[in-house]
């Protein structure tokens, strides 16, 4: 069957999208609870200040989420997914919980998808933890990436979170993914 | 140095010489914003894991049933042409995925967006935000009433107006399926003007993007209906019973 091709969020994404509570998958006030932020940029360097980023992950004990509520939040439950648009500086930001390996001695990351107006297709990426550079150095992905292009790939930790930019085109270009079935559907 | 529709189609036709298949060109200078915007290197090619097996699930809890119906939101009726518009979700395979979000948005009748940043001066409804919400059900179908939306102008190029169109949001199974992509309504003259619509450059996969006029899904007295089925990529894992039960 023919897939549905996709097309650009747009400007006005923010109507349909965005929702209270959207980008707090836990309390900013919960004792573990991390910043993930980061600014999306351009191929000019310039802030993108209307893109919208998902965040899809696993607990901390790398248990992948089957929890529904994301959209309506009681403040208790980890449902594992959040959406965050960019402000006027193409930053972005998320409260989150870390997430944990899915199998032993696998580096975590988060998959994000990347939206924008003027981004005619989503985007996929991951977010790797910086922190089991074992891991790390091991990880599949990033041993297939070329080795200038792999940090785009880690976010750096700083004292109260982590920090995940996103360059959608030129210097320091940001790597995305795309697996076999989209392939396969756009052959 | 603003262009011209005339310069627009003939750009559009150029990029239209090197087909870019059925998915649009993240590359495609017709569309202005999109210059700076697209990434420039491939996609790097990856057999998904973890996380990226699975999609969030979503409940009840998140969607009320009235959310599916963007005409009820005031305490008046939204002015314009009242529609209900429905199909199907499937994967791939064509297996129904049931009991997922989807989010849509639109322009009101007028083609005015109730947005701070659309700037068009056509009358906002004080009846009409635009935004709906809803889960699919066992068989995949998705279902809504709201009113038909108006074309609307942009910036990208000398009088450049947008086809009318409803943008959805869509979750598959697996994180890989995610899709967010805008309907359109058959017959638009706007179609071939468009560079949105025209950066998928295959014919055939850009008419999936255009529903149906159905008139078993019109109703008498009260609304005309359209159906647009939305097929998904394909899932890299196999879905379980269990997964439409877990969801629930
Ligand atoms: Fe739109």
């Amino acid at each position: 069957m023919s897939a549905v091709p996709g097309q650009t969020v747009g400007p006005f994404f923010h109507l349909g999208l965005e929702y209270p509570g959207m980008n707090e998958l836990v309390p900013p006030s919960h004792p573990r609870a991390v910043r993930l932020h980061g600014r999306v940029l351009d191929g000019n360097g310039d802030p993108v200040p209307d893109a919208v980023l998902e965040i899809w992950q696993a607990d901390p004990q790398g248990h992948i989420v089957r929890e529904p509520g994301s959209l309506r939040r009681d403040g208790w439950t980890f449902t594992g997914w959040g959406r965050a648009a960019t402000d006027p500086d193409g930053h972005y930001q998320f409260a989150t919980l870390e997430p944990g390996a899915t199998e032993p001695g696998r580096a975590p990351f988060f998959a994000v998808t990347v939206f924008a107006r003027g981004l005619l297709d989503r985007l996929f990426t991951r977010a790797y933890l910086p922190d089991d550079t074992d891991a790390l150095a091991t990880d599949p992905l990033l041993d297939a990436i070329a080795p200038d292009r792999r940090s785009t790939l880690i976010a750096t930790r700083e004292p109260n979170g982590l920090v995940f930019d996103v360059r959608l085109q030129g210097e320091g270009e940001t790597v995305f993914l795309t697996y076999p079935r989209l392939r396969d559907a756009w052959a | 140095m603003e262009s011209s529709q005339a310069d627009m189609n003939r750009e559009i036709e150029a990029a239209a010489q090197q087909p870019g298949g059925p998915q649009p060109k993240i590359d495609y200078p017709p569309y202005r914003s999109s210059v700076l915007r697209h990434p420039k290197q491939p996609a790097h090619l990856i057999d998904p894991e973890s996380v990226e097996l699975w999609a969030p699930a979503f409940g009840h809890r998140d969607v009320a049933d009235d959310e599916a119906d963007l005409t009820i939101q005031h305490a008046g009726t939204p002015i314009g042409e009242r529609i209900v518009v429905t199909g199907r979700v499937l994967d791939g395979d064509g297996r129904p995925v049931a009991n997922q979000l989807v989010e849509v948005w639109q322009a009101n009748a007028a083609g005015r967006y109730r947005h701070q940043r659309d700037q068009h001066p056509a009358p906002h409804d004080p009846n009409f935000t635009g935004v709906g919400r809803m889960l699919t059900g066992p068989d995949g179908t998705y279902r809504f009433q709201t009113i038909k939306p108006g074309p609307y102008p942009w910036r990208n190029h000398l009088n450049a107006w947008r086809p009318a169109h409803i943008h959805f949001s869509i979750f598959g199974s697996d994180f890989t399926q995610r899709l967010v992509t805008q309907m359109y309504f058959p017959g638009d003259p706007l179609f071939p003007l468009d560079p949105i619509y025209q950066s998928i450059t295959d014919p055939k996969a850009r008419e999936l993007l255009i529903a149906q006029y159905d008139h078993d899904v019109t109703t008498p007295e009260w609304s005309t209906g359209y159906r647009w089925d939305i097929v998904l990529t394909g899932t890299h894992r196999t879905p379980l019973e269990s997964d439409v039960e877990e969801n629930a």
